[in-house]
């Protein structure tokens, strides 16, 4: 293996794992600031309940986003350097920003939320957990941005005396046409997820003999869950949708590669649901496919033509040379990504998502009008449902990344040209192998600890100590502790 | 000034931060076995802290991403060159991150030892290594005319690099030790007390070796001064701490440690890397600096941000301000009840 091939699949890993957390977290800090919220609002004791219920689960899920974020903020300097030499100019400071806009403000107000029960008063410190909220969304807004200019590469100028891309316009960068599309789309998955994890959780409890006396608490959880699932789906469809236009736009080889589309189809492309065969595109044994729908999705139109992978292809070459970087860097020596990837990763982000959704809108109908459901598979399926959002995250971005190859900015930078000249193969598999063992014993910790804290369920009311700006008496232990 | 001189002292501000924050949080890590005699106490340690390491550990992924915005090549050359130290203190940091959260989640002993070993190491290795690097990144490391670091994981262990670890060790020990006799009453203030004249003793000989001998290398007349002032700071805090004034003990090892870091970047500028194999290889601020309009951009950023960010933060050290002692300290199924 070369130090290219390692150092991509552990940023693959690396990052793909980090975001197994980040929707959640940025999904969760809206649902529990809107617990307390509703608990402030109404006096309602079952909200506190669940506001402190899902703080728990939440954190558990919130400590390993953060440190798996850690390594993000290094990898690009350590794996990728000739990467961020390139681009350190444009690339750096929306990461930068981030950490000053973002990171402060998301860790120090969890903290004065966390334990700042009895020092706070009310209203401030269910503010303090909004500022949270505020956190993730600023976070991801920079890192999108950074993210999208990879993607389509805006407001900067080559310079070719010093081999690197300069930043001309900050704005331009920060509302690129793809991050203003993409955002959204994101932060939509986040708040499926969140009411995924909401509905499921609680449908779960509501299922168990042991958490009886609470149903009426969880059955109102499951409907605001399935509720925020829905809303939020539409929102992630019809961003989705924006999204494939911007895509197909301003990359045209990815729309075509996740069709596995190789001759341009003029007007009314289908679009295939599954097909079965060879995934190459080659051969077709059954294919599932909805008449003009990719079109649609690409243009907006019915009868829009869709560029297919070969004259992309050639297109390509006369426009970036078969050479682009002066090394030999693709071993097709052209310019499609791997299309079995982008072709299944997809269809599986858009049919878990579609599942995701269906299954809160038949949990919502079960339940409906104070409705008991008394089948049992309702907390099997319940659960199954923040699993399936959160996967469907994940191939979202294997998608995105995969289909941008063979270049990591596109057609600025290949990938290959990125990697640090200066590591060793053995740095880099040390890495690899020490951070992925340490990943996995993390996943196995993490989710044992999140079975036992779900299986306690919701604890039982306590009043919270009414404080003023001063804090609560100075002899009682506290409130919440390490 | 020239914006890429405000940037250099910019990052130079955002590691005085770190140290100056994180370093008394890794000093409590690395402490908790040798302070507390009991569980309890060792959760009052780690509540001294709880609020507020996350954000102290802040600061260094901030100047991470501002050293890649200001100084591409200073990043890139950095992080790749020192890639197995690097990798070191991420693995320390996950660990630590991870055991404030998860320790108090099962009473099992066996668990909570567990988590114990990852915060007392998870803090000792960073606390370690950065020194390390530190004093490797001012003493200079073979860099190659591609602005590449041709040495390996061996170049950076020499004595001055080493002698730069424990410097950062041993004052951040004395540091945290100092923090927890802030921040707690009772018995363990007092022992943290003792415990940090003792270890401060150590500190202060070695942090004026160290001190002495960067300034033989790289020093001139300004950072003569810095580092004498922050000599004189770290016996001042001593004494403030023998006298059993812990406010201004702790004020004098976070002087120590700010004046210490800032003296480095001085005797670094105006390079920000410099090269053994030929000074003409060295990484400047003006070499490995990005273009005038992302500095301008960034400039703008941080003076808007910064304060407001300095401002809340102070103030949750406000909030926080009250000592902690073993009777807050929850029972565990107490804790359960009400969280
Ligand atoms: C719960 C998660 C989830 C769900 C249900 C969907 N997506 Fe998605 N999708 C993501 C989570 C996601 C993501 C992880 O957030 C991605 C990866 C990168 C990005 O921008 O968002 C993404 C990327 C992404 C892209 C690639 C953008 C690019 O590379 O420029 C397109 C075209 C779509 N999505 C379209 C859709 C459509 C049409 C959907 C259903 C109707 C859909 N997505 C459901
Ligand atoms: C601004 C942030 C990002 C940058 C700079 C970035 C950059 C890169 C780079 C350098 C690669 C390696 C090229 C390759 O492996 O083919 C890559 C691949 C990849 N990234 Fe991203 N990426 C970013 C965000 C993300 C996010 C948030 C995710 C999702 C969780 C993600 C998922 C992936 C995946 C799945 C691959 C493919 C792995 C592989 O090819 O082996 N990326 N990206
Ligand atoms: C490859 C690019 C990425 C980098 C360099 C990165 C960096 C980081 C870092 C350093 C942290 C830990 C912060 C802390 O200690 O408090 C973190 C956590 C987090 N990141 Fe990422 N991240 C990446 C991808 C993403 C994406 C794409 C999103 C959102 C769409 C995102 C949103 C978040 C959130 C919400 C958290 C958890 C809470 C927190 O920041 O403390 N990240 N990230």
């Amino acid at each position: 293996m070369e130090v290219l091939d390692i150092a991509r699949w552990q940023f693959g890993i690396i990052t793909v794992y980090h975001f197994l957390f980040v929707p959640l977290t940025i999904g969760l800090t809206a649902v529990i600031a809107g617990l307390e919220t509703a608990w402030l609002r109404t006096g309602n004791q079952d909200y506190l309940r669940l506001t402190k219920f899902f703080a728990k689960l939440f954190l558990i899920n919130f400590a390993i986003g953060v440190v798996t974020g850690i390594v993000q903020e290094f990898q690009f300097g350590m794996n990728w350097s000739d990467y961020s030499r390139f681009v350190g100019d444009v690339f750096g400071a929306p990461l930068a920003i981030e950490g000053l806009l973002a990171f402060f403000l998301e860790s120090t107000f969890l903290g004065l939320w966390i334990f700042g029960w009895d020092k706070l008063p009310r209203g401030l410190h269910a503010a303090c957990m909004w500022l949270v909220h505020l956190g993730t969304l600023a976070s991801s807004w920079f890192i999108l941005a950074a993210n999208s200019w990879m993607q389509h590469p805006v407001g900067h100028r080559f310079n070719p005396e010093s081999g690197r891309a300069e930043l001309t316009d900050f704005w331009a960068v920060m509302f690129n046409k793809v991050q203003v599309v993409t955002f959204p789309h994101v932060i939509f998955a986040a708040y499926m997820t969140a009411g995924t994890f909401l509905l499921g959780v609680s449908a779960y409890l509501y299922m168990k003999r042991t958490h009886a006396d609470d149903r009426p608490m969880y059955h109102r959880a499951i409907r605001i869950g399935a509720v925020i699932t829905l809303l939020a789906g539409i929102g992630v469809a019809v961003t989705g949708d924006l999204q494939g236009k911007v895509m197909t736009e301003v990359q045209p080889m990815k729309m075509a590669a996740a069709e596995g589309l190789y001759e341009t189809s003029e007007g009314c492309a289908p679009f295939s649901v599954l097909t079965i065969g060879t995934p190459d595109g080659q051969h077709e044994k059954f294919a599932l496919t909805v008449p003009c729908l990719l079109s649609f999705l690409g243009t907006g139109s019915f009868d829009g033509t869709v560029e297919g992978i070969n004259p992309l292809r050639e297109q390509y070459v006369e426009e970036y040379g078969q050479d682009p970087t002066s090394t030999t860097w693709t071993e097709s020596g052209d310019y499609t990504p791997v299309i079995p990837v982008t072709y299944w990763s997809f269809r599986f982000m858009m049919g878990l998502g579609m599942f995701a959704a269906a299954g809160a809108a038949l949990i919502l109908w079960l339940t409906r009008g104070g409705r008991t459901p008394g089948v049992r598979w309702l907390g099997v399926l319940g659960l199954s449902l923040p699993i399936a959002t959160t996967l469907a995250s994940s191939w979202g971005w294997i998608f995105t990344e995969m289909g941008r190859q063979p270049w990591v900015v596109f057609g600025l930078m290949t990938t290959e040209s990125a990697v640090s000249p200066g590591v060793s193969v053995f740095e880099a598999a040390t890495s690899l192998v020490v951070l992925t063992s340490l990943y996995a014993v993390l996943a196995v910790v993490e989710v044992k600890l999140l079975v036992t804290y779900v299986n306690k369920g919701a604890a039982p009311f306590v009043e919270p100590p009414d404080v003023g700006v001063g804090g609560a008496d100075e002899d009682q232990p506290l409130t919440f502790a390490y | 000034m020239e914006l890429t001189t405000v940037w250099f002292a910019l990052i130079a501000v955002l590691w005085v931060g770190y140290f100056c924050l994180e370093g008394f949080d890794f000093g409590v890590g690395m402490l908790l076995p040798v302070l507390a005699r009991d569980d309890t106490e060792r959760r009052v340690m780690i509540n001294t802290i709880g609020p507020v390491w996350d954000g102290n550990e802040v600061w260094v992924l901030v100047a991470g991403g501002a050293t890649f915005a200001a100084f591409p090549e200073w990043y890139a050359t950095l992080f790749s060159g020192f890639y197995l130290p690097l990798l070191m203190i991420l693995v320390a940091l996950i660990v630590r991150g991870l055991s404030f959260e998860y320790r108090h989640k099962r009473e099992e002993a066996s668990w909570k030892a567990r988590w114990d070993a990852a915060i007392i190491w998870g803090s000792f290795v960073p606390a370690l290594l950065w020194g390390v690097a530190f004093a490797n990144i001012v003493a200079g490391v073979p860099i190659d005319a591609d602005k590449e670091f041709t040495g390996s994981l061996l170049t950076l262990l020499n004595p001055f690099g080493l002698l730069g670890g424990l410097v950062t060790l041993t004052l951040f020990a004395t540091h945290g030790a100092l923090f927890v006799a802030l921040k707690t009453d009772g018995d363990i203030r007092h022992r943290a007390r003792d415990l940090a004249v003792r270890i401060g003793s150590v500190a202060a000989v070695l942090a004026v070796l160290f001190l002495v001998w960067t300034q033989v290398r790289t020093g001139t007349p300004t950072t003569a001064v810095v580092f004498a002032a922050a000599s004189l700071a770290l016996v001042g805090g001593l004494v403030a701490a023998r006298a059993g004034r812990e406010g201004w003990a702790f004020s004098g090892t976070f002087v120590t440690i700010a004046l210490a870091v800032a003296g480095l970047f001085l005797a670094l500028f105006p390079d920000v890397m410099p090269s053994t194999t030929d000074p003409a290889y060295s990484l400047t601020t003006t070499n490995a600096a990005a273009t005038a309009y992302t500095l301008k951009v960034m400039t703008w950023v941080a003076v808007v941000f910064t304060p407001i960010v300095l401002g809340y933060q102070a103030w949750t050290y406000w909030v926080f301000r009250k000592r902690i002692s073993v009777h807050h300290i929850p029972t565990p199924v107490l804790a359960d009840a009400t969280r």
